[in-house]
């Protein structure tokens, strides 16, 4: 059998389509917001007080923190992005028409996932291209740039997509970010490297799940990380091998869809 | 030929322990307008859910055209079209955008004459560029039609296609129902407006607290269950009734000056003619004489009064 004949893939193209349309009518809100936080950022931490720091592994502060920015903007945007595109139809009751049409799960996943993830590939990079403008840029492994990029941007909108089906308000699908996400990113060396900490807290740290994401998406500029890169990508992995088989019993079960 | 829609032992218990439904066993035959009557929380709604793939069945079979729901659900679900009873559309979307979506959505390559013809039929050309939002209830309702169609089903679900509709809607959406059925669509409606099932269904099933009660033609029904009524203006009123005319079980008006004989076509009573007879014979004049159908709210309501 074909793939055309064993997947309806013009209801993914659709619904990819769509949930890319939604974000250029929320232009606003979807890229230039995070582009003028990040902006911020820089303006604060990369001159104003970076000015005053040291350089860390022989990177100017200001260029030590993009990676981290970067990947702060993608693990919240891909989040937001997920769950609150599954989440919507959820709550006004369209999700009706999802659950009727002959659509499999693996295509509503690819579809949903593939858009929040697109979203905050492309608000990654916009936030690299702004980053550019206010410090020297040097990327060493642009490949594994992108890999992590792409890698990071998929994992966490699978976690979104998961929070959306879970949450029964809006309350809920704002506290996982808000009081999980934000601070393990702040707290997983974003703004700075965890060599910096007494050892006890460095070794706390290395249960923060973000320190691998960071740590290896900056090896990937800078070819200098916190912790090896083979343990970043063995970590990004299994955090996504996770939120697949999540997934995947949210599906078999029905779990807040047809239940 | 076989049912389109063949329902076997379909039960749904909730999982606060609600039993939705126990035991629904119904066919749907291809190309009838079949109406599914109920109160309010009877399951009708977890009834059209289930067949649609909205939601899980506890236990049961559903085939849709040969096709099971669980193992063959795209076949199956690719043949029907849903108007759920909310007004459940993406706000932001235009008309347009939406319909077409729905239409992806199934499957179906995109084709925009079909599309536009959708639309016109709905009324709904003029706003294909406006917002859902923007629309009033009337339209938002039309629009859920629109997609419901967009795909070109071969099943229509209708789930209290008229609650809150105004007259100008209901007319049109009755017109289009029986163009579909014209085209051999099959259509399954649920209301608790009887009228709304006297005038369009073939058959009719009622359903309350998660139980087929019964499942007829609508003539059937009408003539089993369905009684006359023949009233009689009297001339003179009467104080009362005479004793003979006992076995007719007649009703007085409180004035005296009307006399009502109900009868069903299974009744042992004695038919109208001898009674007319009788009353002649009892020197009992009357000036005029009116006979009346019961509805098929009155059979409706008789039969929840008696599964009460």
């Amino acid at each position: 059998m074909n793939l055309r004949a064993a997947m309806n893939l013009r209801a993914v193209w659709v619904i990819y389509r769509m949930e890319m349309a939604r974000a250029f009518r929320t232009v606003l809100q979807s890229i230039i917001s995070p582009v003028i936080s990040t902006s911020l950022y820089f303006v604060v931490f990369g001159s104003a007080i970076g000015s005053r720091i040291t350089e860390i592994d022989g990177i100017s502060y200001g260029a030590f923190i993009v990676p981290g920015l970067i990947m702060l903007s993608l693990l919240t945007q891909s989040i937001s992005n997920a769950s609150f595109a599954i989440y919507f139809p959820k709550f006004v009751g369209s999700i009706y028409e999802l659950l009727s049409a002959p659509v499999s799960y693996l295509e509503i996943v690819i579809a949903y996932v593939g858009g929040a993830a697109t979203k905050s590939i492309i608000l990654g990079l916009i936030i690299l291209a702004t980053a550019s403008l206010f410090v020297p840029l040097h990327i060493e492994h642009p490949v594994w740039m992108l890999a992590f990029l792409v890698l990071t941007a998929v994992t966490f909108s699978l976690f979104g997509f998961i929070i959306g089906i879970w949450a029964k308000s809006f309350e809920q699908l704002q506290l996982v970010p808000l009081l999980i996400i934000t601070p393990l990113t702040f707290l997983g060396g974003s703004f700075y490297s965890i060599n910096m900490l007494p050892d006890i807290w460095r070794t706390v740290t290395l249960f923060n799940p973000v320190v691998y994401l960071i740590s290896g998406f900056r090896w990937s500029f800078y070819g200098k990380s916190d912790v090896s890169v083979g343990i970043s990508l063995g970590m990004t992995v299994v955090f996504l091998l996770i939120c697949i088989a999540i997934v995947a019993w949210i599906f078999r079960t029905g779990y807040r869809l047809r239940n | 030929m076989p049912s389109i829609i063949s329902i076997s032992g379909v039960t749904k218990t909730y999982a606060t322990g609600f039993k939705a439904l126990k035991e629904i066993n119904l066919d749907i035959e291809r190309g009838e307008i079949f109406a599914l009557l109920g109160p309010n929380g009877a399951g009708k709604t977890t009834l059209i859910s289930i067949v649609c793939g909205i939601v899980n069945r506890s236990s049961g079979t559903v085939t849709v055209d040969g096709n099971d729901i669980g193992r063959d659900y795209r076949a199956a679900r690719s043949l029907i079209g849903l108007v759920p009873q909310e007004l459940t559309i993406d706000a932001f979307e235009s008309v347009w955008a939406t319909v077409n979506y729905s239409r992806g959505l199934f499957g179906k390559p995109a084709n925009p004459a079909f599309v536009e013809k959708v639309l016109r039929d709905l009324s709904l050309w003029d706003k294909k560029d406006a917002k859902a939002i923007t629309l009033s209830g009337g339209m938002k309702r039309r629009l859920m039609i629109a997609k419901a169609l967009s795909h070109e089903p071969r099943i229509l679900f209708l789930d209290e296609p008229t609650a809150g509709v105004d007259v100008e809607l209901r007319q049109d959406m009755w017109a289009m129902v029986r163009r579909l059925r014209e085209d051999g669509v099959t259509i399954i409606l649920t209301t608790h407006y009887i009228e709304e099932a006297e005038a369009m269904a073939d058959r009719v099933g009622v359903i309350n607290r998660g139980e087929i009660v019964l499942v007829d033609g609508k003539a059937e029904l009408m003539r089993k269950l369905g009684r006359k009524r023949l009233v009689l203006e009297l001339r003179a009123p009467l104080a009362s009734i005479p004793e003979t005319f006992s076995r007719y079980a007649l009703e007085l008006s409180p004035d005296g000056g009307q006399l009502t004989y109900t009868y069903d076509n299974q009744s042992e009573r004695p038919g109208v003619a001898s009674l007319i007879r009788d009353l002649e014979a009892a020197g009992i004049q009357f000036r005029d004489i009116d006979t009346q159908n019961s509805s098929l709210e009155e059979i409706f309501v008789n039969l929840l009064r008696q599964e009460a």
